[in-house]
C-alpha cells in the first residue's frame, strides 16, 4: 500500500475512535436526559419521600448530598491547601518531599470501597460517631484530599520563582511572600483542584456506604450525627432494595439526571477556570 | 517578634501537613489491623486461592479465588475496550481535530470523567444489561461481560485526557524534524510521536486499569454478583469490590466475615499500590527522558 | 538588640509611628554616613573599612564546586559599581549575596564575610528581612507580580505594615516619578502590571524597589531582556539613581558598563581579577585577562 492509503486508513481508524467514545457517552447522556426529564418537578426537588419511596420527592438527599460535600471540602481544603504549602514553600526539598508526594500519588489511585472501610473503622466506631454526617464527610474528605494536594502542589510550584524573590528582595518576610504573592497567583488553580474535588465527593457512593448513608428519611437530618440520604447512594438503593421497581426506576432516572446536571456544571465551572487561566499563561 | 511569628506558621504548617498525611497512612494501619486477624481463621493460601467463597455457611468457606479472577476478567475486558478507544480518541484529539473541534471536544472529555459512577451502574443496569441479554439470548444481562463493557467506557475519557496530556508534552521539534526528513502525518504519529509519548500514554493505561480495578458501584450493580469462578465471559460475577460492598453491610464486627472483608480490601489496596508504583516509575523515565523537570 | 542599623530616613521617620519600635536604634546613621562619604574612595580609615559594603574573604559554594573563591571588593556610596565577566564567571553569585538572595539555594555555602556599613549581614542575630529592605534588588526579568500596577509599588508597603492610603498614594507617585514611569502609567494604575512592555515592566519594578526606600539597589543584568531604547531609559534611571543610592549592577556588556558605572571589577572563574576606577579599568588594565576580556579575545 502507498503511504498516502495507510495515512487515511489509519486517520479513518482514529476517526472512528472517537465517534465511538462520542456515541457511548453520549448515550447515557441521551437516556439519562430524555427519561430523567419528566420525572423533575417542583415537587420532585423539595418534598420528602412518601409511601415507601414510590412517590414525593427526593429533597432529603439532595440536601444530605449537599451537607456530606460541604463537610468534606471543609475538612479537606484546610488541610490539603496546609499539606501543598507545607511541601512547596517549607519543606526540606529533596528525598523526604519525593517520598511523601509519591504516597500523595498512591493514595489517589486507593479504591474508594477501601477509603469507606477505612471510615467504618475509624471515624464510625472507634471515634464513635455512628453513620452520620459527620463520619460521611470526614470520609470523603480522605478520599479528595490527595487530588486537592496534588492540585494545590501542581499550582503553587507554577508559581514563577522571580515572584517569590521579588517579594523577598523588597523585604518581604516568608509568610507575607506566601500570603500575599504565591497563593494569589496560584488560587485559579487551587480553585479547580477544590471543586473538582467537590464535584467527585458529590458523585461517590462507595465511601458513604457504610458510612453515612441510609435509604430512607421522612424529613430533614437534625445534627452532623444524623443518618443522611444521599442522591448517589439512593439510586443504588432504589434499584436494589424495596418492593415496586417500576415506580423506583422512574425517581432513579430523575435521581440520576440531577446528579449529573450537578457534577457536570460543578466540573464545568472548574475546567472554565482552568482554560481562562491557560489563556492568561498562554499555555 | 517577626521572627518568632514566621516561625510559628513554619511549625503550623509543618504540624498539619503531617497531621493530613498520618491520616493517610492510617488506612494502611486500619487495613493491616482489621485484614490479617483472617488468618486466625484460614491460612494464607486456602484464602487466597480457595476455591468457594460462603462466608455465612456454616461451615463458612473463605476462599477468595472467585472474587481475584471476576476482578481479573471483568478489568481485562474493560480494558480491551477502554484502552484503543482512549488512545484513539487523544491522538485524534491531539493530531487530527482542528482547533475549533479540539476546543468542543477536549474540554467535553474532561467533562465525561467526572460523570459519577453510580450513573454508569444506573445506566449499565437499566439498559446495557437488558439490551445485552436480548441481543445474545443468555438468561441475566448482569455478567462479567456488561461489567467490562460499562467499565470499560467509564474509563475511556480518563485513559485519554491523560493520554492526550502526554501527547502535548512531545516537544514541537521531534515533529518538524520528522517532516522535514519527508514523512508523512501518520508516519511522524507513529514512528515519532507515539514513541516518544509512549511512556506517558504507558502511564495513562496502567492508571485506567488501576482505576477499574478499584470501581466499586459500577461493577457491583451489573456484574450479577454469582460468587463462583466464571466459566465464561457471560456468566455473572462477584469482583472483590463489589463484595466488600454488598456484605460489609451484613458481617458482625470482629467476626471472620468482617476480617476476610478487610483482607479483601487490603488485597485490594496492595494491587493498587503496585500498579500505581509501576506507573510513577514510567512517568518519572519519561519526563528524565524528555527532558522535563518536573 | 541593636541589630537594626537601618538609617532612619525622614520619610520613614515620619511614617513610622503605626510601627513603634522598630527604628528605635539611638544611633543616628546620618552621622556614619556622612563619615562614610567624607572617606569617599578611600575607604579604609584608621583599618576600618568604610566603603558603604564591602565582601571580606568570599567564598561560595554550591555544593561542592566552588563559585566564588577568595573575592575581596567594595562597594562605595553614591557610586555605581559595575561587575562584569564572561557567563559563569560567579558575578551573578556575587551579587546576590549581597542581599542574601542566595539564603534561598539549597545546599549552597558561604565562607567569608559581607558587611554593610561596617556590620555583617550573615551575622546570627542580624534579620534577612531586615538586610533586604535595606538593600533592595532589580531582576535579570522584569518580574512584576500580576496585580494591578498601583498593587506592584504599595505591596512593599503594605508588608511594612503602612496602611494610610495618603501616604501610599503619595510613595507610589513619588516611586513611579523616580523611576520615570509616572507619565506612562498614571492613567492606568489599576490596570495589571503584565499588560506593560517589557521595559516599562523593568521599570516598574525599579519603581517598586524604590518604594521601600532601600539604600543600596542591586541591578542584575536588569537590561538582559530588553530592547535597545528600553535599555538606554535603564542606563539614564541610573544615572540618575545614583545621587540618592548607592548601586551595584552585574551586566555581560561592557559598553553599559563603561557609560553607566563610576567603579569596575572584572570577574572571571569565581575570582576577582581586577576592580578599580572605571575609566583606568577600561583604559589601562593591570592584569593581562582583562586586557583580553575587554579587547574580546574570550567570553
Amino acid at each position: 500500500m502507498r503511504n498516502d492509503h495507510i495515512q487515511k486508513l489509519g486517520f479513518a481508524l482514529l476517526f472512528l475512535c472517537v465517534i465511538i467514545t462520542v456515541f457511548f457517552l453520549g448515550s447515557i447522556i441521551y437516556f439519562i436526559v430524555v427519561r430523567g426529564a419528566p420525572a423533575i418537578s417542583w415537587e420532585f426537588l423539595t418534598e420528602v419521600p412518601r409511601r415507601a419511596m414510590t412517590q414525593g420527592g427526593v429533597a432529603p438527599a439532595i440536601v444530605g448530598t449537599f451537607y456530606l460535600t460541604i463537610g468534606a471540602v471543609l475538612f479537606a481544603l484546610p488541610l490539603g491547601l496546609a499539606c501543598a504549602i507545607y511541601l512547596t514553600e517549607y519543606s526540606p526539598k529533596g528525598a523526604v518531599v519525593n517520598i511523601i508526594r509519591m504516597s500523595i500519588n498512591n493514595l489517589a489511585g486507593v479504591p474508594s470501597i477501601v477509603f469507606g472501610l477505612f471510615g467504618l473503622t475509624v471515624f464510625v466506631k472507634f471515634f464513635g460517631f455512628g453513620v452520620s454526617i459527620l463520619s460521611g464527610s470526614l470520609t470523603l474528605a480522605m478520599l479528595i484530599l490527595p487530588s486537592i494536594i496534588s492540585a494545590s502542589q501542581e499550582a503553587l510550584i507554577a508559581v514563577p520563582h522571580s515572584l517569590r524573590e521579588a517579594s523577598l528582595a523588597i523585604g518581604a518576610t516568608h509568610w507575607q511572600t506566601i500570603k500575599r504573592i504565591v497563593v494569589p497567583t496560584a488560587l485559579p488553580g487551587i480553585l479547580t483542584g477544590v471543586i473538582l474535588g467537590i464535584g467527585r465527593a458529590a458523585g461517590e457512593t462507595a465511601p458513604i456506604l457504610f458510612t453515612a448513608a441510609t435509604f430512607y428519611m421522612r424529613g430533614y437530618p437534625d445534627s452532623v450525627f444524623s443518618e443522611v440520604m444521599a442522591l448517589p447512594y439512593h439510586i443504588y438503593a432504589l434499584m436494589t432494595e424495596g418492593t415496586k421497581p417500576d415506580q423506583q426506576t422512574v425517581i432513579a432516572y430523575g435521581c440520576s439526571l440531577l446528579l449529573v446536571v450537578l457534577v457536570l456544571l460543578i466540573s464545568a465551572i472548574a475546567i472554565y477556570i482552568r482554560q481562562s487561566r491557560r489563556k492568561i499563561y498562554g499555555h | 517578634m517577626r521572627k518568632i511569628k514566621e516561625s510559628i506558621y513554619k511549625w503550623l504548617f509543618t504540624i498539619t501537613a503531617f497531621a493530613s498525611l498520618a491520616f493517610l497512612v492510617g488506612i494502611v494501619i486500619v487495613l493491616f489491623k482489621e485484614g490479617i486477624p483472617i488468618l486466625k481463621y484460614i491460612d494464607f493460601f486456602p484464602f487466597i486461592f480457595g476455591e468457594s467463597w460462603y462466608p455465612t455457611y456454616e461451615p463458612p468457606d473463605y476462599g477468595i479465588l472467585p472474587l481475584i479472577a471476576a476482578s481479573f476478567w471483568v478489568t481485562i475486558g474493560a480494558m480491551v475496550i477502554c484502552v484503543p478507544l482512549g488512545i484513539g480518541t487523544a491522538l485524534y484529539l491531539h493530531e487530527l481535530a482542528g482547533e475549533k473541534q479540539r476546543a468542543v471536544l477536549k474540554p467535553t472529555v474532561e467533562l465525561l470523567a467526572a460523570i459519577p459512577s453510580i450513573v454508569f451502574g444506573f445506566f449499565g443496569m437499566i439498559i446495557v444489561a437488558p439490551f445485552i441479554q436480548r441481543l445474545l439470548n443468555i438468561p441475566t444481562g448482569l455478567c462479567a461481560f456488561t461489567a467490562s463493557l460499562v467499565l470499560g467506557i467509564m474509563a475511556i475519557p480518563a485513559v485519554s485526557s491523560i493520554a492526550e496530556d502526554a501527547l502535548s508534552f512531545v516537544p514541537r521539534s521531534f515533529k518538524e524534524a520528522s517532516f522535514a526528513l519527508g514523512a508523512n502525518r501518520w508516519q511522524t504519529l507513529t514512528k515519532v510521536v507515539i514513541p516518544a509519548a509512549g511512556s506517558g500514554i504507558s502511564t495513562s493505561i496502567i492508571l485506567g486499569m488501576s482505576r477499574i480495578v478499584g470501581e466499586t458501584m459500577t461493577v457491583l450493580m451489573v456484574s450479577g454478583g454469582a460468587a463462583v469462578i466464571p466459566k465464561s465471559f457471560f456468566s455473572p460475577v462477584r469482583p472483590m469490590t463489589s463484595t466488600i460492598a454488598a456484605e460489609m453491610g451484613e458481617a458482625v464486627m470482629g467476626s471472620a466475615h468482617y476480617n476476610a472483608l478487610f483482607a479483601i480490601g487490603l488485597l485490594l489496596f496492595l494491587i493498587t499500590l503496585v500498579i500505581n508504583l509501576i506507573a510513577e516509575i514510567i512517568s518519572r523515565k519519561y519526563r528524565l527522558k524528555l527532558g522535563l523537570n518536573r | 538588640m541593636d541589630i537594626d542599623i537601618r538609617p532612619v530616613r525622614d520619610g520613614i521617620k515620619e511614617a513610622s509611628d503605626g510601627n513603634a519600635g522598630r527604628n528605635e536604634s539611638t544611633a543616628r546613621p546620618n552621622d556614619r554616613a556622612n563619615q562614610f562619604r567624607s572617606a569617599k574612595n578611600g575607604a579604609v580609615s584608621n583599618g576600618v573599612n568604610l566603603a558603604r559594603m564591602h565582601s571580606q574573604n568570599v567564598n561560595f559554594y554550591y555544593g561542592k564546586s566552588r563559585a566564588l573563591s577568595n573575592v575581596n571588593m567594595n562597594i562605595h556610596e553614591n557610586k555605581v559599581t559595575a561587575i562584569i565577566g564572561p557567563s559563569g564567571c560567579g558575578k551573578s553569585t556575587f551579587i546576590r549575596l549581597l542581599n542574601r538572595m542566595n539564603d534561598l539555594i539549597a545546599n549552597s555555602r558561604l565562607d567569608g564575610k559581607i558587611f554593610l556599613d561596617g556590620k555583617d549581614i550573615n551575622a546570627p542575630g542580624v534579620d534577612v528581612v531586615d538586610i533586604r529592605r535595606r538593600v533592595g534588588m532589580v531582576f535579570q526579568k522584569p518580574n512584576p507580580f500580576p496585580k494591578t500596577i498601583l498593587e506592584n509599588i504599595s505591596y512593599g508597603l503594605e508588608i511594612n505594615g503602612r496602611k494610610d492610603s495618603g501616604f501610599i498614594r503619595h510613595k507610589v507617585i513619588e516611586s513611579l516619578e523616580k523611576a520615570a514611569l509616572w507619565n506612562e502609567v498614571k492613567n492606568r494604575l489599576n490596570d495589571n502590571a503584565l499588560g506593560l512592555s517589557g521595559g516599562q515592566q523593568q521599570r516598574l519594578c525599579i519603581a517598586r524597589c524604590l518604594a521601600v526606600e532601600p539604600e543600596v539597589i542591586l541591578f542584575d543584568e536588569p537590561c538582559a531582556s530588553l530592547d535597545p531604547i528600553s535599555t538606554k531609559k535603564i542606563e539614564e534611571l541610573i544615572l540618575e539613581l545614583k545621587k540618592e543610592y548607592t548601586i551595584v549592577i552585574v551586566t555581560h556588556n561592557m559598553q553599559q558598563a563603561a557609560r553607566v558605572s563610576d567603579y569596575t571589577a572584572f570577574m572571571y572563574l569565581g575570582q576577582l581579577v581586577e576592580f578599580g576606577q572605571t575609566e583606568k579599568v577600561f583604559t589601562v588594565p593591570k592584569q593581562k585577562q582583562t586586557e583580553e576580556y575587554l579587547s574580546g579575545k574570550f567570553g
